[in-house]
């Protein structure tokens, strides 16, 4: 206390830092990406006397400085009412929105697995069902005796979700609690959908870069201009050529429907991220392997559709090509004639792609499907092996290792 | 308090703090919210209340971060070289100065508003960071190092059309505007039409919540379109039983065009009062 007599206009600070630093590591227990920076800058904001003694005004003094996203707000404010209401405990089935469980919970299930869910009543009831008895279960959490899944007779443990997933009911992890497993699975998930937002995609694609100078000549060509002067012998000549820009020309194939509707929202950004950063892109649909022919519109109406032939005359093979599927159907969808599920294919799915790829040698397939579980699809293998390897997951490193693979070669 | 509510411009609390926050600690303020919900007017109003300059750097598709600094002329320079020009010995002449340039060497701290900051190339935000950080950076022409006399107010406006990156975003201040409440949209209406009817005023705000209230909609209205329907309103002396009249014009409020922009949105909602009458039947 001495000491802090001698400064004394700097105790009230000393005793806040204290409180403050256990609420700035509220906030990053709950996932705000808020650095130090920003701390001292909300500690600078309170010594500026900005706001006086009103909970209500350091709510939104931190807040301003601490978050920088308006989609953060929420967690900000959970992590508020942690700090300052003492820890509540709160209903955790009721606070996770259910947009965010159904595309995860689906992409954990495999087609029979999806059919078994059918039986049950779908996915809606069976979560429904899931939230009733995780809150039974947190009631008689204390009498131990009662688990989601290990009776033996719940859906919940039988299903063979993927370990990393919603962990729930699985045999002989008894001491879990399954509250604190759905609490990290969610965070987890966010920040991968984090990990590879529009920005970070539109980075990566980036590294796809041809620069080139076409078009209108509107800046000064410095080298030129000084060339030409020379040559009037001094008289001024100037010379002007165009700008720079990206002149690397992509064809996009989006396989739509059936499996890929788990995936439309990553497809979505690629495509958005996609449409901003290259001028000579195309895009083109296919339902699960192309054929004959592929769709311009994702309605895949007849009026709409280009034969492969047709396109192999349009476009150069300068063209880059991206595939984006999951690559998950029956193997002889892609090696039989006839295999398609929609029509009666004369050709295999395979010749065709070899003949895409024989036109375009400079091709990659994304696959938004969890690398770790392609080895159990044949068709993906096959796909694999068809695309030379040059498959890649839809990750940030799979796009960027795909990107990188299209941009090395020419 | 430093900036408050004036009789034109209603302020929440929030953003009175967020900007007195902002002028205070002499960071720059990033604004995001729905179009229309007054970030631009923001600063002007804050140039306006503290009596100085507003200087407005509006950023497009192809704005470099170079042009806010200073931009070489080179062109005019060997021109005059060619005719012999005296100017043509001082490169300072030809160096013409942008609008963080005006902005650092103002005789008053001025008020710096770079609009819509999410338009500009993705790499645009990295590259102003270092002079919003510093309020300073070099001429390499002349050598010269320009810094802020005071470091002026900076506003900058998104619209949320591409993601900030992260080392940006930690050097500004964030808030988000949301869209106005019953009672402060009230006060915002009646700053700008003092003398509009109470009866109108409650009609009006009950169509527009109730527009804003449908989910489909691609485009809702906002506080400006709110204002220049009730201007419409008020010049074609619509009484406010036609806006209580829920099927007058088969579903549709008079002068639809000032808060519908979309012709889907229309036909949406020529639809839903469709279907409402036929319940009602």
């Amino acid at each position: 206390m001495w000491l802090c007599w001698k400064n004394w206009p700097l105790w009230p600070v000393a005793l806040a830092v204290d409180m403050l630093i256990s609420f700035f590591l509220t906030l990053r227990k709950y996932g705000l990406k808020s650095s130090i920076t920003e701390l001292l800058d909300l500690l600078k904001a309170l010594q500026q006397q900005l706001i006086f003694a009103s909970m209500d005004d350091f709510y939104l003094l931190a807040r301003l400085c601490l978050v920088k996203d308006e989609s953060q707000y929420d967690k900000f404010d959970r992590a508020f009412a942690e700090y300052f209401d003492g820890v509540e405990s709160l209903d955790l089935a009721a606070l996770i929105p259910e947009h965010w469980l159904l595309p995860g919970l689906i992409r954990q299930l495999s087609e029979e697995d999806k059919a078994k869910l059918a039986s049950l009543g779908g996915l809606e009831q069976l979560l429904e069902q899931f939230k009733q008895r995780l809150k039974e279960q947190q009631e008689k959490h204390a009498g131990g005796n009662k688990w989601i899944g290990t009776g033996g007779s719940s859906p919940f443990g039988a299903y063979g979700f993927h370990p990393e997933g919603i962990r729930v009911g699985q045999q002989g992890t008894g001491q879990r609690r399954a509250v604190k497993v759905w609490d990290q699975r969610d965070f987890k998930d966010f920040d991968q959908n984090a990990e590879l937002n529009h920005r970070a995609m539109q980075l990566a694609l980036r590294q796809l870069r041809r620069f080139a100078r076409t078009g209108q000549a509107t800046e000064l060509d410095l080298n030129g201009t000084i060339k030409a002067t020379a040559q009037q012998a001094g008289w001024l000549d100037l010379q002007f050529q165009p700008e720079r820009h990206n002149a690397v020309k992509v064809l996009m194939f989006f396989d739509i429907g059936g499996s890929m509707d788990d995936y439309i929202h990553e497809c979505e950004q690629l495509f958005a991220a996609a449409r901003t950063e290259f001028k000579h892109l195309e895009f083109f649909y296919f339902h699960n392997c192309p054929y004959e022919q592929v769709w311009r519109t994702h309605q895949r109406r007849a009026a709409d559709a280009v034969s492969i032939t047709q396109l192999l005359q349009t476009y150069h093979s300068d063209y880059k090509v991206i595939f984006v599927g999951d690559a998950t159907m029956g193997p002889y969808e892609i090696t039989y004639p006839g295999g398609s599920v929609e029509h009666f294919n004369p050709e295999s799915g395979e010749v065709w792609l070899k003949r895409l790829l024989a036109h375009f040698p400079n091709a990659v397939w994304l696959n938004p499907q969890p690398q770790a579980w392609w080895s159990h699809y044949h068709s993906i293998a096959i796909l694999q092996k068809l695309m030379q390897n040059q498959m890649y997951g839809m990750t940030l490193d799979g796009l960027s290792g795909a990107i990188r693979n299209l941009s090395k070669r020419h | 308090m430093i900036f408050q509510s004036t009789e034109h411009y209603i302020l929440s609390p929030e953003l009175a703090l967020a900007v007195n926050a902002a002028v205070t600690l002499e960071k720059p303020l990033l604004i995001k919210g729905e179009p229309g919900t007054g970030k631009t007017r923001l600063a002007e109003e804050l140039a306006a209340s503290l009596g100085t300059d507003l200087i407005n750097w509006q950023i497009k598709s192809t704005s470099k971060a170079q042009q806010g600094l200073y931009e070489y002329d080179a062109v005019s320079r060997l021109r005059d070289g060619q005719l012999g020009s005296e100017r043509v010995a001082n490169i300072s002449n030809y160096i013409k100065p942008g609008k963080l340039w005006t902005a650092f060497t103002a005789a008053k701290r001025p008020v710096l508003l770079i609009d819509e900051i999410d338009k500009a190339d993705i790499e645009f935000p990295n590259d102003l960071l270092h002079e919003l950080d510093r309020m300073s950076f070099d001429v390499y022409e002349t050598g010269e190092r320009i810094s802020a006399q005071q470091r002026p107010i900076v506003v900058i406006t998104s619209n949320n059309e591409k993601e900030l990156p992260d080392a940006f975003l930690r050097r500004c201040f964030f808030h988000y505007i949301r869209f106005p409440d019953k009672d402060t949209l009230t006060q915002i209406v009646l700053a700008h039409f003092p003398t509009l009817q109470a009866d109108l005023l409650t009609a009006a705000l009950e169509v527009f919540f109730d527009l804003r209230a449908v989910d489909a909609l691609k485009k809702k209205p906002s506080t400006s379109e709110l204002l220049d329907w009730l201007k419409l309103l008020l010049a074609e002396q619509i009484a406010p039983s036609v806006l209580q009249d829920k099927q007058h014009q088969g579903g549709l409020m008079p002068l639809y065009g000032a808060l519908l922009k979309n012709e889907q949105d229309v036909a949406l909602l020529e639809k839903l009062a469709f279907m409402a009458r036929r319940a009602g039947r």
